[in-house]
């Protein structure tokens, strides 16, 4: 499964840059991102080229963080096509905890990245359905 | 007006001789007694080789812990039915402070508070609104029959009830306010707020302790009640409120020296620290019968000098009080130890060992924050996980401290380090 990091980032004037410049250095790509905040810390949602990399890059330097098994998928660049799999996923009753696109530079559909409360389970289930999830190979090498 | 002109203009060699007699009769009184007994004998000192004051400094100090080793009338120094009248301070950590009062020791700290009260501008013809909450605490009745014996009508208002605190002080025409300078300000926040017409408050002065304030906070006082406020100091230890307050010059609080002896130390030390230095005030107490103490460490860090003042009183006058030796906080009135915050976040998952308090004031009301660092990744699932944490370490330390503080998880390593004496707490009031 796709792994994405999370990192503890304070809502503090130049702490996003020290992490993004800390994996820039290393050599890590990022392919995806997600930041949301509250009034005083956010968590940064990540997914790159290395993530075992990154996460030896972040630890050694003593940030809060956590690896965590997503999934991406590919789903047509059209008009519906999001609530189109999302229904399937709430038929199922699994909950989705949280969503983020992809930086566009995909061939055919848009890349979207889900973390369910059953994050396997919703694997298969959208796979039977014929939604492409994509590998994570293929993602980390975007 | 000057209420006992003969002690608060006696010049120096005339204090000190009162002072050496009474230092004397005090460790005569207690020579027997089990807790001073072995002390003075240690120190070598009894009422009849005492020389000096100088020989004051031989004793040792007496903490807070020796009252409260002895709760809760091992301390005194005279049979229980020469008590009449028991106080007590709130105890941080299980046991009040207890302390009593002869009939002697009344009269004379209603002397003391008589000489603050008229030094600070009340006399006979002011109501003087007591907003003191009353009860084992020593502000309340301290301030209460030292204002009777000035003969002002005294209103025992007590603290809270703002509403009525205001209708009353309009109604009865208060003259004097009494009480701590968070709770003034607060009634003149309350006044503004239910659009009190201010020339139907006839306030002319303010008596305010119990707590330490700022220059900035008295003249904000002033301002709003259109008062002369002024300041004093005491601690149930050795009294209550008496020991010392400014005059309406406010250059200093005037020491009811011929009650009690101030010296200065250095905290780290106990050295005694020349006329002038700031250090730690150390009391010893030359009238009190039930509850005699010597050299008592205040842990108040200030300054005395002895200078006439323009008031025409020759007592030594203390600055106002700079700090605390020791780390204690007074957050909202409670005694705050960093140590307890300490106890708390050791002992929670996901959060490091380093911690910071940061304390401040939002209009006049103190507000706590403890930043701490979030240590443990596996929070980062979501929003509410991270939540539920910051909550949980709210409510142990609500249930340690008894008040509220804003929690602040912030990342690993941002907090400083320390490698001598570490200073966690930042208190920016």
């Amino acid at each position: 499964m796709l792994k994405q990091l999370s990192v503890f980032v304070e809502n503090k004037c130049g702490r996003l840059t020290g992490i993004v410049e800390l994996l820039g250095n290393g050599g890590i790509n990022i392919r995806a991102m997600s930041l949301a905040d509250t009034a005083d810390y956010g968590i940064l949602r990540l997914i790159v080229n290395d993530p075992q990399k990154a996460a030896d890059l972040l630890k050694k330097e003593q940030y809060t963080m956590k690896i965590t098994e997503v999934l991406a998928i590919e789903i047509p660049d059209e008009a519906g096509a999001l609530a189109n799999v999302l229904r399937m996923i709430r038929d199922a009753e699994i909950t989705i905890e949280y969503m983020y696109a992809f930086l566009g530079k995909q061939q055919q559909g848009a890349l979207v990245t889900l973390k369910c409360d059953d994050t396997e389970k919703a694997a298969a289930l959208l796979q039977q359905n014929h939604v492409t999830v994509v590998d994570p190979e293929t993602v980390y090498g975007l | 007006m000057i209420w006992n002109e003969e002690i608060e203009t006696m010049d120096r060699a005339g204090m000190q001789k009162i002072q050496l007699e009474r230092f004397k009769e005090t460790v005569r009184r207690v020579e027997n007694h089990p807790f001073h007994k072995e002390r003075l004998q240690k120190a070598g000192v009894s009422a009849d080789n005492i020389k000096s004051l100088e020989d004051l400094q031989k004793l040792p100090f007496t903490m807070k812990d020796d009252l409260r080793d002895n709760y809760p009338f091992g301390m005194f120094a005279v049979p229980r039915r020469d008590v009449v009248r028991i106080h007590a301070s709130s105890g941080t950590t299980g046991k009040p402070t207890v302390v009593g009062y002869t009939r002697g020791d009344l009269e004379n700290w209603a002397e003391c508070i008589a000489r603050i009260a008229t030094m600070g501008g009340a006399s006979a013809e002011d109501t003087a609104q007591i907003a003191f909450g009353y009860g084992l605490f020593t502000g309340a009745f301290g301030l209460h029959y030292g204002l009777e014996k000035i003969g002002a009508t005294v209103v025992p208002m007590s603290s809270g009830n703002t509403r009525k605190q205001i209708m009353l002080m309009q109604d009865f025409e208060s003259t004097v306010l009494v009480g701590t300078p968070s709770y003034a300000l607060y009634i003149a926040e309350v006044m503004d707020e239910l659009g009190v017409d201010r020339s139907t408050i006839k306030l002319k002065y303010g008596l305010f302790g119990g707590e330490g304030s700022t220059e900035e906070m008295r003249a904000e006082i002033e301002r709003r009640f259109g008062i002369i406020a002024t300041e004093n100091y005491g601690l149930s230890e050795v009294m209550g409120p008496g020991v010392a307050g400014e005059c309406t010059h406010k250059c200093g609080m005037h020491i009811n020296e011929d009650h009690f002896i101030a010296e200065i130390i250095n905290p780290e030390t106990g050295e005694v620290l020349p006329e002038g230095e700031t250090g730690e005030l150390v009391l010893t107490t030359i009238s009190k019968e039930a509850l005699p103490i010597f050299r008592y460490r205040t842990r108040d860090i200030t300054s005395l000098r002895r200078e006439r003042c323009a008031c025409g009183r020759e007592t030594m006058r203390m600055s106002k009080i700079q700090g605390r030796s020791d780390d204690m906080l007074i957050i909202k009135g409670v005694n705050v130890f960093p140590s307890q915050v300490e106890s708390v976040i050791l002992g929670m998952e996901h959060i490091g060992p380093h911690y910071q308090l940061i304390v401040t004031k939002k209009g006049f009301t103190d507000a706590l924050e403890i930043k701490v660092e979030l240590t443990d990744g596996s929070l980062l699932e979501s929003y509410g996980e991270l939540e539920k944490t910051n909550k949980r370490i709210k409510e142990r330390l609500h249930s340690v401290l008894g008040i509220d503080a804003k929690i602040s998880l912030v990342e690993p390593k941002s907090l400083e380090r320390f490698t001598g004496k570490a200073k966690r707490v930042i208190d920016l009031r």
